[in-house]
């Protein structure tokens, strides 16, 4: 049983002369990790956003198809309704955090949920607590890092336990150490809390570790849809994805004739291979 | 040249962000900035076309003190490209966003429209002449963020992050076009933490970390540092870090971009290419 | 043009007394000066009342700042003077008028400088004041210095472009603005957005039932200051109706230059 569903998925924004998403069908089973990427304009972002119901009730334009994301159409029910089930983390954790506590954000979703106040702190606890940011509750987030404030976007995502986290580009304002930290993070939430991830990157060399599913998209399309290993080879070379550099460079080998088992996509799976090649 | 000696700055009140730097940038080398956030990198480079002037020691472009100039004076050779593009975006039209600085440096209308045609041209921002910048997609208004400042050949261009929010085909684009300005004589410096970004471009590195400089070296030193890489909040690139766990198999450990690894595996495995 | 003047509005935490108290009692004693000094013209009852806020500022450990906003209004409170003096008001009662304005505008400085925007917030919820007005309000306090520092960042890019604002005449500087407001509104306009954005997607709305984790409380020392408050008001106006105050007077006045007087 699919947790999200697209059927047939299409959206032209107001005033856009061709759609920006068009004939989108794909399921998606709890649990998975999956990683979204395409050129820029591919229509990541307006996937996402059709995820969590900003499509059609924040963004206007023509809706086609289905969509449905544990259990609920997003034709039918506003973006609150929704938020409970799917939550979405932004690009710029500065126009995300907007009290003066972390705190006070992590518990904004819980109380605009009307829940009671005992339910809401031991949610605010749990959600920093499993995003590791428990000291911080008392700081304002423009006293944080680009790290630690992305974390506190998390944690007030995770405070309303949806089954569902989208999350658009988490680490392109965070520094190399903080990127890989914040994806241990999130691999964390899907591993040991189930919670369906959709990450949606152009950095794959950080990314193909934790995934065990990569859909890319070209034009609005579905291009490619598959296992890491399936899907970076040279279709997806052309289409202009960032493919992790040891896979680019074993593309490179193979194309001048060396033979390999399987292609890497992580570091470790290159020693491997390497290594193996080497010592003969 | 840029120079600094002995550069600290503080803004008013707050504890100092650079705190004692001593630089020597030559004309047409390609340098990176890189650091952890915070580390004073944005400071540094506003420090060179005269937004900020130091709290004490120095800085000199081409024999200048900053301090007997004016930021007018210093930007028509220090061209600085802002990180994000919305903060300088402001006219009708792509083509009165190109004029907009050389009208402020006093060029004469037709060599404004000569050089607007021609920068437009080189970032094939033709066909967007005359569209407001506004609808532009964000890859494109970075780009024209970066045409309005190189309209007027600046010698010296600086980046401030030129990498973020951009897709694969646009970084690769970027690379290339780096490459060329700098190849045209021009100093190229480019702040960014886009560890596979640099190490492709193997540019000169300085590490700055909490206002000061760590590592000054080649691409390819700074960035197999475990140790230095670790204080900067980086990482090592991934050929790089394929590359050091394989040195004991005959592979040079120094090797940084994937086409200088290619050569280096097919001669270790006994090909030439 | 300085953007220094909203350094004495803006919130800082500081463990003092005034900057723990509850914000209610903080705005009715604001609202007690404020009533105070708009009450009199007596130049020596607005002198006391000034002065009552130096206590005040004491315990708030702000001098610096509370001295910079007053420096920032310099400009008005001159100008407020002058219109006052050339329109044949005598000196003493033009010192009046500026002092009455100074008053206020520090008064007003303190209440923010000692406020966080939440508490603010949480303080106009918990009066009842619908949802939507008093998060519009606290974000909008909560955007300022964001504001400030984006707009110094476009300064700093036009300028890099060879934007020169402090020469030309006077129309000139003024067009000069435009490339520093338009980037501005942008900025402050996709910033919106954005925020709109991650506040539906955490439920803005849902439930018209809040119940907020952090709760105002009013201690015994709140209801202190309000009574003291309430007692000050009191005073003032007894003062005001029955008490014949001593009046300065310096005989000087605009000399008759002007044909209308």
């Amino acid at each position: 049983m699919s947790i999200v569903q697209a059927n047939h998925l299409s959206f032209t924004y107001t005033g856009a002369s061709k759609p920006s998403i068009e004939d989108i069908s794909i399921g998606i089973a709890p649990g998975e990790f999956v990683v979204l990427t395409g050129p820029s304009g591919c229509g990541k972002t307006t996937i996402c956003r059709c995820l969590n119901g900003l499509i059609p009730n924040f963004y206007s334009g023509d809706f086609a198809g289905e969509l449905i994301v544990d259990g609920m159409s997003v034709k039918q029910h506003t973006t609150a309704e929704l938020a409970p089930h799917v939550g979405m983390v932004f690009q710029n954790p500065e126009n995300q955090l907007f009290s003066l506590s972390v705190e006070r954000d992590v518990a904004f979703g819980p109380e605009n949920l009307g829940l009671r106040r005992e339910e809401t702190r031991k949610r605010v606890d749990w959600a920093l607590d499993v995003t590791g940011i428990s000291r911080l509750k008392d700081k304002p987030p423009y006293e944080l890092s680009g790290g630690q404030q992305q974390r506190a976007a998390i944690a007030a995502v995770l405070a309303m336990q949806p089954k569902v986290m989208i999350l658009d580009e988490p680490t392109s304002f965070l520094d190399p150490k903080s990127a890989l930290e914040i994806l241990e993070v999130i691999s964390d939430l899907n591993k040991k809390l189930g919670i369906t991830i959709i990450l949606v990157e152009h950095r794959l060399d950080i990314v193909s570790k934790h995934a065990n599913r990569v859909i890319v998209m070209d034009n609005g399309r579905i291009v490619l849809d598959g296992t890491p290993k399936d899907v970076y080879g040279e279709h997806a070379r052309l289409i202009g994805i960032g493919l992790p550099r040891v896979t680019v460079l074993f593309n490179l080998l193979q194309r001048d004739g060396i033979r390999f088992a399987e292609t890497p996509t992580t570091v470790d799976e290159a020693v491997d291979v390497l290594r193996k090649m080497l010592i003969r | 040249m840029i120079q600094t000696e002995g550069l600290k700055f503080a803004y008013p009140g707050s504890p100092e962000v650079l705190r004692g730097i001593d630089l020597k940038i030559k004309d047409d080398e390609f340098v990176a900035i890189m650091g952890e956030n915070g580390a004073g990198k944005t400071t540094l480079v506003k420090t060179f076309n005269g937004l900020l002037m130091p709290s004490a020691g120095r800085v000199k472009v081409d024999g200048v003190d900053t301090h007997d100039s004016s930021v007018a004076k210093l930007s028509r050779d220090v061209g600085l490209v802002f990180q994000n593009p919305d903060h300088q975006l402001f006219s009708e039209t792509v083509r009165e966003e190109l004029a907009f600085s050389l009208r402020n440096f006093g060029y004469e209308e037709d060599t404004i429209d000569r050089r607007v045609a021609s920068i437009l041209e080189t970032l094939d921002l033709t066909r967007y002449a005359e569209s407001s910048p506004f609808v532009l997609s964000g890859g494109e208004r970075k780009r024209v963020a970066l045409a309005a400042v190189l309209v007027w050949n600046p010698k010296h261009i600086i980046l401030d992050e030129p990498t973020i929010g951009q897709d694969y085909q646009q970084k690769d684009r970027l690379r290339n076009f780096i490459i060329q300005l700098n190849a045209q004589g021009k100093t190229v410096i480019i702040i960014s933490h886009d560890v596979e970004f640099v190490a492709e471009c193997k540019p000169r590195i300085i590490l700055l970390s909490r206002g000061l400089v760590i590592g000054d070296r080649p691409a390819e030193d700074i960035l197999t540092d475990e140790a230095l890489l670790d204080r900067a909040s980086l990482t090592r690139p991934q050929i790089g870090a394929l590359m050091h766990q394989l040195k004991d198999y005959g592979l040079p450990e120094r090797t940084i971009d994937v086409y200088s690894a290619e050569q280096a595996i097919l001669h270790a495995l006994g090909r030439k290419e | 043009m300085s953007l220094k003047v909203f350094d004495g509005f803006k919130f800082a935490k500081l463990p003092t007394p005034i900057h723990n108290m509850d914000p209610r009692a903080k705005f009715i004693m604001t609202m007690g000066i404020f009533a105070a000094a708009l009450l009199f013209q007596n130049i020596y009852a607005l002198i006391v009342i000034f002065l009552i806020q130096l206590p005040i500022v004491y315990a708030s450990k702000s001098w610096r700042k509370w001295a910079g906003s007053m420096r920032a209004g310099l400009l008005l409170a001159v100008l407020i003077f002058v219109m006052n003096f050339v329109f044949g008001s005598t000196f003493v009662f033009s010192a009046a008028m500026t002092l009455r304005f100074v008053t206020l505008m520090s008064t007003f400085s303190l209440f923010f400088m000692t406020t966080s925007p939440d508490d603010l917030g949480l303080a106009l919820e918990q009066t009842h004041v619908p949802y939507t007005l008093s998060f519009t309000f606290t974000t909008a306090v909560r955007l300022v210095p964001t504001m400030a520092l984006d707009a110094q960042t476009v300064i700093d890019a036009q300028r890099s472009r060879g934007l020169e604002l402090d020469r030309g005449n006077f129309m000139k500087r003024i067009r000069n603005y435009i490339p520093i407001l338009i980037p501005l509104i942008v900025s402050a306009i996709r910033r919106s957005i954005e925020l709109a954005e991650a506040l539906e997607s955490r439920g803005f709305g849902a439930s018209p039932n809040r119940q907020p984790l952090i709760v105002l409380r009013m201690k015994a020392t709140d209801y202190l200051v309000v009574t003291l408050t309430i007692l000050m008001v009191t005073l003032a106006v007894y003062v005001y109706l029955y008490v014949p105050l001593p009046i300065l007077d310096i005989p000087i006045k605009m000399p008759k230059i002007f044909p209308w007087f």
